[in-house]
This record gives structure tokens, C-alpha cells and sequence, in this order.
């Protein structure tokens, strides 16, 4: 018994005049909720689609729930579940016909239809709306209809393609609240986004880039590979700042946030001090100067940075 | 299998019931069809626009201008003075034709010599004007026999050593409605299935519904089947909702089998379906699919001898013909409205409809694949 329900060796997707994916080598346990994280065009839809055995690899091997996704498809399909990135369910069609359609599609069972159908309503907590049609549901709901509808055959693997895009954060964090209940039901699960938050709530997280994975590994361990101490400070005049702050010596990266600055320096204490001179002779004045951790956002930003400085 | 073909065919039918405007497209464009080209489509000519120019002005010029009237082909809707006058008329499209008497006309038919008038046919529509040529003979002929038959004193019958009795068969009056009804159930057919089944299966491509559709364990041949089940079920209304205006509203009589027409319309419906679905595979948008649907459509209606007879084509315009599958089903329903024949006289266009068909089919399901390009 294979302890990965997800493996790739060298999964690479190239279309005319892209390539997509180069040589992604993914390893993915039962159980876990893995986080595909990437900017716009990085790749992750095509990964997805790839593992989902509705897109064929133009090189390497693909094997999900023990199956190749190339010559077994339909083994995988039965055990896998999808969410496409774009809204892909019936508009014209009720939250309750689209439920029903892809049971009968799956073949579950009359009478266990109407028990599951109802179970994930309430799990959605969309029971109040089955008989609206989907195109006149919100953004949120229409995610959660989508998710409604992948879970219908209860399936052992699932994929998520930028489930909370578009979404306002409280039907986010409803979202992601949701996730968790089924990733402890023991749904291993595959969630691609482009929020760096989001991925705190994953057991694993790999950020992609340009096709690759930049680095693979648990939230805290990527947090901690950021060198040296981050300082956070609101500046008024924000480019000024930076560009003052960002030549002095021990400072290592500067980062905008809105109106605020996030510099990386090798040492905190030793640095503090030279910072605010350097802005008080400039003029600037600073609210809020003050040493914070690094979140996932600071880790990765600086990780894509470091990889794109280094070519 | 079957299961799942139901209720994909069942979801479609949501789609169709939901959706007013494809409902109203689906069954008034064949009436709409059927009523344009059921009158407009038509080279029987009646009440034609006519001018007269009388420089004549005797009883014997005015009793041939009634004879041109009554004939029932002709209008005389103005008189004109001079030809200038007429040609201004006939330029501006105000009159289809025009009867020029000269001077002396009268004169000539009371002494007994050969009288001779002008007919002048407006000839831009070439069908129309065989007609007109045609009936302005046909008068002319008819008066002249009447000239001579008082001059001389004797009845028609006397003078006629050699009498052709032409017979016409299956259509007598010779009413082309009678023709075009029958391949236009034929054309509305062809276009009203296979335009439905592309774009229906194109739209799940467009609306990116097709990607769920995939994950799941549905197969190809399900998924096609049963999306182009209720189309079936639309265009065999249409076929019956056609047939009921010909026969009620123009008249036209059906001599032969509706249960043979029915089948043999099933047989057609295959070749559609299977060019709509191949169609469909090859397409990204609804507005593709459309485009492509059009630029074969209009090809294939004049390449089948809907409007004009195959006979009349170049040979290899026939000989592309017959990879046309409409061209098979006018002969087959014409044969079975107008002449009434059996399957036994059809078999040489059955059979290559029936293969046509079953292979279209074949080649455009199974092209349909469960994969993102
Ligand atoms: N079917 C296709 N044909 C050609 N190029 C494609 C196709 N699909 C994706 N691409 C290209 O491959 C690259 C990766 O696209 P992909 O959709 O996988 O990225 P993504 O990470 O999902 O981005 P997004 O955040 O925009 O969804 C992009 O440059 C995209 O233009
Ligand atoms: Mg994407």
C-alpha cells in the first residue's frame, strides 16, 4: 500500500507557446490539506486539471489515488472530486436540480440521494435556497453549491481550484471552515489560491512559480527560512521611505504593504536605531515602528523575489 | 448507461423549457420558414404588372388587350403614350412587361394579314421571365386561333391535323408550392437539428460546464446521446407541425406513407445530428459553431437541388452532390408527398443516407473526448 494518494515524477504540461508546468515532482499524503500557492499564470490550473486525469502531461508521470492519470482516468474520476476555478454548474438550473443532476451522474442511489442531498445542504448551510437557481446565487454560494456538488459521491481526494476567489472574507473564512470539517473526515485535500493567508490553514503548502515549485513544506518551517528580523513601520511619505531605508547597511529587503513598509534586516536591535535617524533627517515622519514575525506573505514574496534576483 | 443518458436528456430539457427565446426560435422559425418561402419561393406567375401601349386605338386592338387581361397572368395597371414612357416604367420597376400595339394593327387582322405585335418581358429574373415569355405566347396563340377562326368561318378542331396531349403527373396543376413544400420540410429539418445539436453541446464548452463534466464518470457516448434526445423529439414536432400547414394552410396533398416519411425522416435526422455534434467537437463558442453551421448550410442547400434541379449543374458540382445528405432526403420525400411511392423505387437513395448516417454518427461521437486540449 502506496502511503501517497498523490505523486508526480517530472509532471510537465507544455501548451504552443508556454510551458506551463516544468518538471513538478509533488508527493501528497493521505489526509493532508495541501495548499498550491502562485501568483496569476503560475501554473496551478493546469496542475490541477493534470491530477484531475482531464489533461494529459506533455512529460512525466502522474499517479493519483494509485491510479495513472493517463490510463486509468476513470478509476481516479470515481475517487476524486473538482472544483473548476470558473463557476461551471448549470446557471438556468435550481441549487437542488444541479445537486440531483450530478448525483444521478455518479449513480448514487434514490433514497441515499435524497439523504446526502440533504446532509450537504445543511453542511453548505444552504438548505434555505435549493430552490433558487444557481445563477442568482452570490459569489460565496455559488462556491459553496460547487462544493456541494463535488462532494455528492463522497470522494477520498479533493481538488480545489482558487475555491475563495472573488469571494468576500467573511464567506471565506466560512469557506475555509467548511474545508477543515472535511479534512477531519479524513478528505485529503488539494487547494490552489493565490491568498499567502490562506495558506496557514494548510498542513503543507507548495508556493509555484512560473511553472516550478519554489519551495514545498509546512507554514512554520517557510516561515522560519526567512533570514534575519522583520520591522514594520507606517512612513507618510511610503516611496521616499523606502528608498532612503533601502541602502543602509544590515537592511536585507524592503516590502510595501498599503501604507506600510516591512524591511528584513540581519539584526533588529542593532538596526532600529539607524532607521529612524535616516528618516528623521529626510523629514519623514514614522507612526508605529516595531519588530513583528514574518507571515507567509513576507516569506513568500521574499522567496520569489531571492529566485528571480538570482537568474 | 441508459440511466445516465436520461438524465443528461432530462437536464436538457430544463435548458430547453427554461430558456423562452431558444423555445420561440425552435418552433415558429420553421412556420416563419415555411410561410416566406412557401409564397416567396414560387415561379407561378399571376397578376404580373403590365403596361399597355395602344397606338392602335380600334376595337380589334382593345378586344386583345382584354384577351391579355382575362388570361388572369397579366395586370394591365397603366397605359402609356409613347415608349419612352414604357421604358421609364419598366426602368423603374414600376411594371414587369409590356404590350406594344402599333398602328394599323387593326387594319391588318380585318384584311386578313399576318398582324404582328410587341412584347416586352423585364428578363433580370430569368425564371419569372420564362414564365412571362411563356404565357405572353400562350395568349397571343390563343387569340390568333380565334382571328383565323373567324375569318375563316370553321372551329379550331377542323384545322388541327396533330394534337399533343401532354399529361402531367404527380403535381397536374403544376403549382410549385406543391414542389416546395415538401423539400423545405426536408431543409428545416437539416438546419433546425443540426444548428440545435452544436450549439447545445458547444454551449457546455463555452460556459466552462464541460469541465465538470469531465470528472465524472459519465462516458462520451452518454453525454451526446443524451443531449441531442430532446432535439430529436423537437425536430420530428417540427416535421409534423410543417407538414400539418402544407397540407391545411397551402394545400398540398400527401399521396404517400407518413409512417414510411416519418422513418426515412429518422434516417435523415442521423446524418444531421452526426454533422451537428461533429460540428460541435471542432468548435470553442456558440458563435463559432454558428458561423460554421452557416457556411456549410448554404452550400448544401443549392449543391442538394433544393431551388434548382441537379440536372441542370456541372458535373462535378453534381458529383460533390453526392456527399450532400439533403440531396437524398428531397428525393425521398418528394417522392413520398408528391408521387406517393413506396421504399421499393427510394432504396437507391436509402441506402446512402442510411450509410451516411450511421457513419457521421460514429465518427463524430467518437471524437468527442473526455479531455482539455
Ligand atoms: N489551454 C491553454 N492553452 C494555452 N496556454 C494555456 C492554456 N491554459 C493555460 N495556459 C497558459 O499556461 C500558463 C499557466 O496557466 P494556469 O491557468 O495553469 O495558471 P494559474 O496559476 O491557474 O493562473 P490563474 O491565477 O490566472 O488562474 C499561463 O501562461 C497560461 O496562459
Ligand atoms: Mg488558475
Amino acid at each position: 500500500m502506496n502511503e501517497y494518494v498523490i505523486e508526480t515524477d517530472n509532471l510537465t504540461k507544455r501548451f504552443k507557446q508556454v510551458t506551463a508546468v516544468d518538471g513538478l515532482d509533488l508527493r501528497i499524503r493521505r489526509g493532508e490539506i495541501f495548499g498550491l500557492l502562485g501568483p496569476d499564470g503560475a501554473g496551478k490550473t493546469t496542475t490541477i486539471r493534470v491530477l484531475c486525469a482531464i489533461m494529459e502531461p506533455t512529460e512525466g508521470s502522474v499517479r493519483v489515488a494509485g491510479f495513472d492519470t493517463v490510463r486509468e482516468s476513470e478509476e481516479i474520476k470515481k475517487r476524486i472530486g473538482y472544483m473548476p476555478q470558473q463557476f461551471s454548474l448549470y446557471g438556468d438550473l435550481t441549487v437542488l436540480e444541479n445537486l440531483i443532476f450530478f448525483a444521478d451522474i455518479f449513480g448514487v442511489e434514490r433514497g441515499e440521494r435524497e439523504k446526502r442531498i440533504a446532509r450537504l445542504l445543511e453542511f453548505a448551510r444552504m438548505t434555505k435556497f435549493k430552490k433558487r437557481r444557481a445563477a442568482h446565487l452570490s459569489g460565496g454560494m455559488q462556491k459553496k453549491l460547487a462544493l456541494a456538488c463535488t462532494l455528492i459521491h463522497q470522494p477520498q481526494i479533493l481538488f480545489l481550484d482558487e475555491p475563495t476567489t472573488g469571494v468576500d472574507p467573511v464567506s471565506r473564512r466560512e469557506f475555509w471552515d467548511i474545508l477543515t470539517e472535511l479534512h477531519l473526515q479524513g478528505v485529503t485535500l488539494f487547494v490552489s489560491t493565490p491568498y499567502m493567508d490562506e495558506a496557514e490553514r494548510c498542513s503543507r503548502v507548495g508556493l509555484m512559480f512560473e511553472g516550478g515549485l519554489i519551495i514545498c513544506d509546512a507554514p512554520e518551517r517557510i516561515k522560519s527560512l526567512v533570514e534575519g528580523d522583520l520591522l514594520e513601520l507606517r512612513p507618510d511619505r511610503l516611496r521616499e521611505a523606502a528608498r532612503a531605508i533601502g541602502g543602509l547597511p544590515g537592511v536585507l529587503e524592503v516590502q510595501t504593504y498599503g501604507d506600510l513598509l516591512h524591511v528584513f534586516v540581519d539584526d533588529a536591535q542593532r538596526r532600529i536605531q539607524t532607521i529612524q535617524e535616516v528618516l528623521s533627517e529626510a523629514g519623514i515622519s514614522v507612526r508605529g515602528l516595531r519588530q513583528t514575525r514574518p507571515r507567509m506573505e513576507e516569506a513568500f514574496i521574499s522567496l520569489i523575489r531571492k529566485r528571480i534576483e538570482g537568474r | 448507461m441508459i440511466a445516465r443518458t436520461i438524465t443528461v436528456a432530462r437536464k436538457e430539457l430544463l435548458h430547453i423549457v427554461r430558456d423562452r427565446r431558444t423555445m420561440a426560435v425552435m418552433f415558429l422559425i420553421p412556420i416563419v420558414q415555411l410561410f416566406l418561402l412557401g409564397y416567396a419561393a414560387t415561379t407561378d406567375i399571376e397578376h404580373l404588372r403590365t403596361t399597355v401601349l395602344d397606338g392602335d386605338r380600334t376595337p380589334q386592338s382593345r378586344e386583345l388587350i382584354e384577351a391579355y387581361r382575362a388570361s388572369n397572368y397579366f395586370d394591365i395597371v397603366a397605359y402609356v403614350a409613347d415608349e419612352d414612357e414604357l421604358a421609364r416604367m419598366m426602368d423603374r420597376g414600376t411594371v414587369w412587361a409590356g404590350l406594344i400595339i402599333p398602328a394599323g394593327y387593326g387594319a391588318d387582322v380585318v384584311s386578313g394579314q399576318t398582324a404582328s405585335v410587341a412584347f416586352v418581358i423585364d428578363g433580370s429574373d430569368p425564371n419569372v421571365a420564362n414564365a412571362v415569355f411563356a404565357a405572353s405566347q400562350q395568349v397571343g396563340q390563343a387569340q390568333s386561333m380565334r382571328i383565323i377562326e373567324r375569318r375563316l368561318g370553321i372551329s379550331p378542331d377542323e384545322m388541327t391535323a396533330l394534337e399533343v396531349r401532354s399529361r402531367v403527373w404527380y403535381n397536374p396543376e403544376m403549382k410549385s408550392v406543391n414542389f416546395m413544400i415538401p423539400g423545405l420540410i426536408a431543409m428545416i429539418l437539416f438546419t433546425i437539428t443540426i444548428m440545435l445539436t452544436s450549439l447545445a453541446i458547444v454551449r457546455e464548452r463555452e460556459q466552462g460546464t464541460i469541465e465538470q463534466l469531465m470528472v465524472t464518470p459519465i462516458r462520451p457516448i452518454e453525454l451526446v446521446v443524451g443531449k441531442v434526445t430532446p432535439y430529436i423529439a423537437v425536430a420530428f414536432f417540427n416535421v409534423l407541425e410543417v407538414l400539418a400547414i402544407g397540407v391545411y394552410w397551402f394545400g398540398v396533398p400527401i399521396h404517400g406513407s407518413l409512417g414510411l416519411l416519418m422513418a426515412l425522416a429518422a434516417v435523415f435526422l442521423m446524418t444531421s445530428l452526426g454533422i451537428g455534434i461533429f460540428i460541435s467537437s471542432v468548435t470553442n463558442t456558440q458563435q463559432e459553431a454558428m458561423l460554421t453551421v452557416w457556411m456549410m448550410l448554404l452550400p448544401s442547400i443549392f449543391l442538394a437541388g433544393f431551388f434548382f434541379p441537379l440536372e441542370a449543374m456541372p458535373k462535378f458540382l453534381q458529383a460533390i452532390s453526392y456527399f450532400i445528405p439533403l440531396r437524398y432526403m428531397l428525393v425521398i420525400i418528394r417522392g413520398i408527398i408528391l408521387k406517393g411511392v413506396g421504399i421499393g423505387p427510394l432504396a437507391d437513395q436509402v441506402v446512402p443516407l442510411l450509410l451516411f448516417g450511421v457513419s457521421i454518427l460514429i465518427f463524430a461521437a467518437t471524437r468527442f473526448r473526455k479531455r482539455l486540449e
